[in-house]
């Protein structure tokens, strides 16, 4: 009997020590827009750490973190954009993991270091960057696609064939700048022209929503999409074209960051880091078809990407394209009231 | 004489407490899955709406509940009639409508024929009309979707015969949101009438047409009448869904069309309006209450006219 006493007593300890010694189960889970993860990716990171990395999949910015702040999502890390990640820092949601203090923080390109967002990464790490610009399939509109008259006013021959990718501040970017004004403006002139504008145009537009891939089937002629998706749908369709318009456009940049309450915030450490890693952040181009702020990166990527117009922003193009700082409240709740007429 | 009291006293009282620890687990479910949330909708519905969704508990506000009916204009700060949201409910509620209508159309000459045919050949017709339903939705919707499209099959063929030469729009149109729900809820319309149908007496048609009765005359007096309820209950059954809808009209709609439940879903998300969102729910739960109301009123006073 008291032998078996000794043994439970010593199996228990066992457990307990090696309970400390095991901090966290090897799993992960990934909190990221939709078609965005390279399966290769996590794949590798599996085979390199053993932790098995799940996916879950959002639509919007607003999505993800309605999703997060109602609590007890379970998820590890998320990817917000730019100028949604102030409220992420702003509501407690993120973990202070100083990336900006990781083995392969070196590999960072340095425009992408002191950002507005996260000045100099204590929470996030970048994921993929890019712009958003009319896509136009140009064998049956021959005009000027470096315009977002594309959408805004368009032609009649793309009247009716139009999706709008259906993201709050890339389109009010895109008519703000369109309309004359400058992002976060508070002129309630010109953004009642903005919101006029965007309702009469709504008239020739098909749809709002998701997917490139109405392209592919010419359900839309034209959309206001992303220069990776444009890049695939180029791939389908060899007569599709992005444009870069004249009067403005916004670039995007979506970072990785871990969740306060994540259940394994240092498996998730090991995956920022591993991502920073030149060879494994082209895996995330590869499949996506962004670039993703890695130095060196570009010689682990496919041929075709490296050498994507849609990818490759010449300076001249570049010079119309600004970042979408976080307007003050009051601007915001505006922005909403527009956007919300605009979809009703 | 007061012991017996006493006893029967003590029965009693054991008695009440043996009913309240039998209705305990359907109290509790009532009150936990049904009571709780509709609270908390209700709660939310008169908070103050928190600036990134969410609403300030404690903070009490009517907003949410004017903004259904009214808005601020956010340039000129004046009272407007709210008419995009009106303009919604009264889509869904029309919608529904139709959708109703149309599957009563469709289901009820195909619950007739079904109910008319040899018994042993009626359950393969049955399980036919029940086999959708192993899909899951959205895979239905978004079958149709591939039918609908510039160069899906419909489109193919009739540039193919030569009718058109450019392809119709008809994806992301009210027309194809209709269809979907249509298509969706039309076995909900087929089943209640089928068995009201099935349990028939056909000799009353039989001594209608004896009668010289018409066939629509046999139709309208004996058929319809005595599969009432069935044609109610299908009615309720597509109506409630139908104006709720929520995958149909975004995946056919296009995001463009909304309906209600679009437009709830919309407050939580990039609108940020929590307490709208609550408002509006409520909204929606009091047309489908009245729909309930109408339809226990209607089948009662059946009950009642064939009460002899």
């Amino acid at each position: 009997m008291r032998i078996l006493w000794t043994t439970l007593a010593a199996g228990a300890f066992l457990a307990a020590a090696s309970g400390v010694a095991i901090a966290e189960e090897p799993v992960l889970s990934l909190y990221n827009f939709g078609n965005y993860t390279s399966p290769e990716l996590l794949e590798k990171f599996k085979k390199e750490t053993g932790i098995a990395v799940t996916v879950t999949d959002y639509d919007s910015n607003d999505t993800a973190l309605a999703k997060v702040r109602a609590g007890g999502s379970g998820f590890d890390m998320v990817v917000p954009g730019a100028n949604f990640v102030p409220i992420w820092i702003a509501e407690s949601l993120l973990l202070e993991s100083r990336p900006d203090q990781m083995p392969n923080f070196k590999n960072v390109e340095e425009n992408w270091v002191n950002v507005d967002w996260d000045p100099g990464r204590h929470y996030s790490v970048p994921w993929q960057w890019g712009m958003i610009g009319p896509v136009v399939a140009t064998s049956f509109y021959k005009g000027d696609i470096n315009t977002s008259a594309i959408w805004l006013d368009p032609p009649a021959e793309l009247k009716g064939k139009i999706n709008v990718a259906p993201e709050k501040n890339d389109v009010l970017y895109a008519a703000i700048k369109y309309m004359g004004g400058e992002w976060c403006t508070g002129d309630k002139e010109l953004l009642k022209k903005v919101r006029d504008k965007l309702i009469e145009a709504k008239e020739s537009w098909v749809s709002m929503d998701y997917g490139i891939e109405k392209m592919d089937s010419r359900d839309t002629l034209a959309q206001l999409y992303y220069n990776g998706a444009a890049y695939r749908a180029r791939k389908v369709n060899a007569d599709i074209k992005l444009g870069f318009p004249k009067e403005g456009y916004s670039l995007f940049m979506d970072s990785v960051a871990i969740l306060a309450d994540a259940p394994h915030p240092e498996n998730a450490k090991a995956f920022l880091n591993f991502i920073m890693a030149p060879e494994n952040a082209a895996l995330i181009s590869n499949f996506a078809t962004y670039a993703n702020g890695i130095k060196g990166s570009s010689a682990f990527m496919s041929e075709d990407l490296k050498s994507a117009p849609e990818l490759n922003i010449s300076s001249e193009h570049l010079a119309a394209a600004g970042w979408q700082q976080v307007c003050p409240t009051d601007v915001d709740e505006l922005y909403t009231r527009i956007w919300t007429d605009l979809l009703k | 004489m007061s012991s017996l009291t006493q006893q029967a006293a003590a029965h009693q009282a054991a008695t009440v407490r043996r009913r309240w620890l039998l209705k305990a687990p359907a109290l509790l479910t009532i009150i936990l899955a049904s009571v709780g949330p509709l609270s908390v909708m209700l709660v939310y519905s008169i908070m103050a709406k928190g600036s990134f969704g969410g609403v300030n508990l404690g903070q009490l506000s009517f907003d949410g509940w004017m903004n259904v009916f009214v808005e601020r204009d956010p340039f000129d700060d004046t009272l407007v009639l709210a008419d995009a949201n009106l303009l919604i409910l009264w889509r869904s509620i029309r919608l529904a409508l139709i959708t109703t209508i149309a599957t009563l159309l469709v289901g009820f000459p195909t619950a007739y024929y079904i109910a008319t045919r040899p018994e042993h050949i009626r359950s393969q017709w049955m399980l036919l009309i029940t086999i959708p339903f192993w899909t899951n939705l959205l895979i239905r919707t978004f079958a149709i979707m591939g039918l609908l499209s510039n160069q899906g099959p419909i489109n193919n063929f009739l540039i193919w015969i030569g009718v058109i030469d450019t392809p119709i729009q008809m994806l992301f149109t009210d027309g194809a949101v209709l269809l979907g729900l249509v298509y969706v809820y039309l076995p909900l319309m087929v089943l209640p009438i089928y068995s009201s149908l099935e349990r028939m007496d056909f000799n009353l048609v039989e001594a209608g047409y004896d009668l010289y009765a018409t066939r629509l005359k046999v139709l309208w007096h004996i058929v319809i009448p005595s599969c009432k309820p069935g044609i109610i209950a299908g009615s309720i059954l597509v109506f409630i869904p139908a104006i709720g809808a929520y995958v149909t009209p975004r995946v056919l709609g296009g995001g463009k069309n909304m309906m209600m439940g679009n437009l709830i879903e919309l407050q939580f998300g990039q609108g940020r309006n929590w307490p709208l969102g609550a408002a509006l729910s409520i909204c929606l739960l009091l047309i489908v209450t009245a729909a309930l109301i109408f339809y226990i009123r209607a089948s009662s006073a059946k009950d009642i006219s064939h009460g002899h």
